[in-house]
């Protein structure tokens, strides 16, 4: 005989566990509990228990094992009212899950309980579109979306590294991208130069970048800062930004990034390349070292030569500058583990990455704990000052090299 | 043996050679023996006091001799060691 609603409700009361709102949020504040919401992302977008993943019932029996791998896991699932829960409760317990609960009286009993939730702040119906493919993922969804759009991301430099980064930043809805250059787009930018285009050379690099930005996502506020990075604006120039991309070419540039983003506390997500070789880091304030802890004092110019001298094949800073926007999207998002106290040696020639492990360095004059102290007390540490005429190579800061 | 990976910056300065085998059991034995078969590393490695340059790093096996015992710090046979100058460019 066929079964009815009821008589399929029945069943599954009789295998599930029920836990009430109260339970769950005990459970929750003991700590190891995961709890997945079922519910559509119409109703989920008029909000939800912080913390939970949502994945809708109708993508129950496809998602779960990719969200929670170990089905000895403790999971609490919720719905609306406690019925659908209920169902998507028995099909992980079909599927092994041993420790799974679902939520009485759903979110309409957790709301009325008085626990919190969290109103999301909702996407437009373009930009669920344009961003689907990150809406899919788990680990960004709508809350890390909503978080890149928020964010506000620093490039040094329009060019090698900075152009691909400002692209494919732009492209992921970093809401805010700074581009700090003073150069102008010449015509040998073009080989590895990506965001900039044969009917714009002679234009601002920053106005030219603005453009690119502009036509591939109107969601970006671009903010051009048509100068060079230097002492007396360093501070300016950084202040408010989340994650600062060091794409210089000079190594006056990245000590005097270097020391000022360490004292406001910006991660900078540094790489420097060198014809077929490129180095990558992230340097977040205290958790790894700085520049400076890696490189005390920087070499004399002839023992580093600019790309402009050296040259560089172009695909190499297109790498390093996605790589550099991998981190920050991380940074941003706060997902996976970032390259702070790693080292990564990229070599095209053999298509080899390498990676060195980076310590912070007791005697820091800029990040360790000591300087930290003084810099909070109003008597920084004096630093080494690395001038410009030593150190500046292939032309002026920023410069085309 | 070890072997000593010779970044792109420094290749010019040992004929081109990608890696380079040496004899020594430390560091700095290592350094020497390489300066002795290429010596215009010499100012690119070491100051005139014979220290390592700050703006060069030198990595056994992953790890920073600065952090285990510089110059001093041990190398046996199939050990990987790294010299990494600072590189200047963003490409800008």
């Amino acid at each position: 005989m066929p079964k009815s609603y009821s008589d399929l409700l029945r069943e599954a009361r009789a295998k599930v566990r029920e836990v009430t709102a109260a339970d769950v949020d005990a459970l929750r504040a003991r700590g190891g509990l995961t709890v997945v919401d079922v519910r559509e992302d119409s109703e989920r977008e008029q909000g939800y228990m912080p913390g939970s993943v949502h994945i809708s019932k109708s993508y129950i029996e496809g998602q779960i094992e990719a969200a929670i791998p170990d089905r000895n896991q403790p999971v609490v699932l919720y719905c609306a009212g406690g019925v659908r829960s209920l169902f998507a409760a028995a099909t992980l317990q079909e599927l092994g899950y041993a420790d799974v609960a679902s939520m009485a009286g759903g979110f309409q009993a957790w709301k009325s309980g008085g626990y919190s939730w969290v109103a999301p702040v909702n996407l437009t119906a373009e930009q669920k579109q344009r961003y689907s493919r990150h809406l899919l993922i788990p680990e960004v969804g709508t809350d890390g979306q909503k978080k890149l759009l928020d964010s506000k991301v620093l490039l040094i430099g329009a060019g090698g590294l900075g152009s691909p980064a400002a692209l494919y930043l732009a492209a992921a809805g970093v809401g805010t991208i700074g581009l700090v250059d003073f150069d102008i787009v010449d015509v040998s930018n073009l080989q590895r130069q990506i965001i900039h285009t044969t009917d714009r050379v002679g234009e601002k690099k920053v106005e030219s970048a603005r453009k690119a930005i502009n036509a591939l996502n109107p969601d970006v506020k671009v903010i051009a800062h048509d100068e060079m990075l230097l002492p007396d604006n360093v501070e300016r120039l950084i202040a408010g930004y989340d994650v600062v991309l060091d794409g210089t070419d000079t190594f006056e540039t990245r000590y005097l990034l270097n020391d000022a983003a360490v004292a406001a506390n910006i991660p900078v997500v540094h790489a420097s390349v060198f014809r077929f070789e490129g180095q990558l880091t992230v340097f977040k304030p205290y958790e790894g070292p700085c520049y400076r802890c890696l490189y005390p004092s920087p070499p004399p110019p002839e023992l580093a030569p600019g790309c402009s001298v050296a040259g560089v094949l172009g695909v190499v800073p297109g790498i390093m500058g996605l790589l550099q926007s991998l981190e920050v999207l991380k940074l941003l998002i706060g997902m996976g583990d970032t390259l702070a106290g790693r080292l990564l040696l990229f070599d095209a020639l053999d298509t080899t990455f390498t990676e060195l492990r980076l310590k912070r360095d007791q005697s820091c004059p800029v990040c360790s704990d000591a300087a930290q102290v003084a810099r909070a007390a109003g008597k920084p540490l004096p630093v080494p000052n690395f001038g410009s005429d030593a150190f500046v190579l292939g032309g002026p800061l920023g410069g085309a090299s | 043996m070890s072997t000593v990976w010779i970044p792109q910056v420094l290749r010019a300065s040992v004929g081109g050679a990608k890696t380079i085998d040496v004899p020594g059991t430390t560091v700095g034995a290592l350094i020497s023996a390489l300066v002795a078969q290429h010596p215009t590393l010499h100012s690119q490695l070491l100051t005139d006091e014979g220290e390592l340059n700050r703006f060069v790093n030198v990595y056994v096996n992953g790890q920073d001799v600065r952090y285990l015992g510089g110059l001093e710090t041990a190398v046996e046979d199939r050990d990987e060691v790294r010299l990494l100058p600072a590189m200047a460019g963003g490409a800008a």
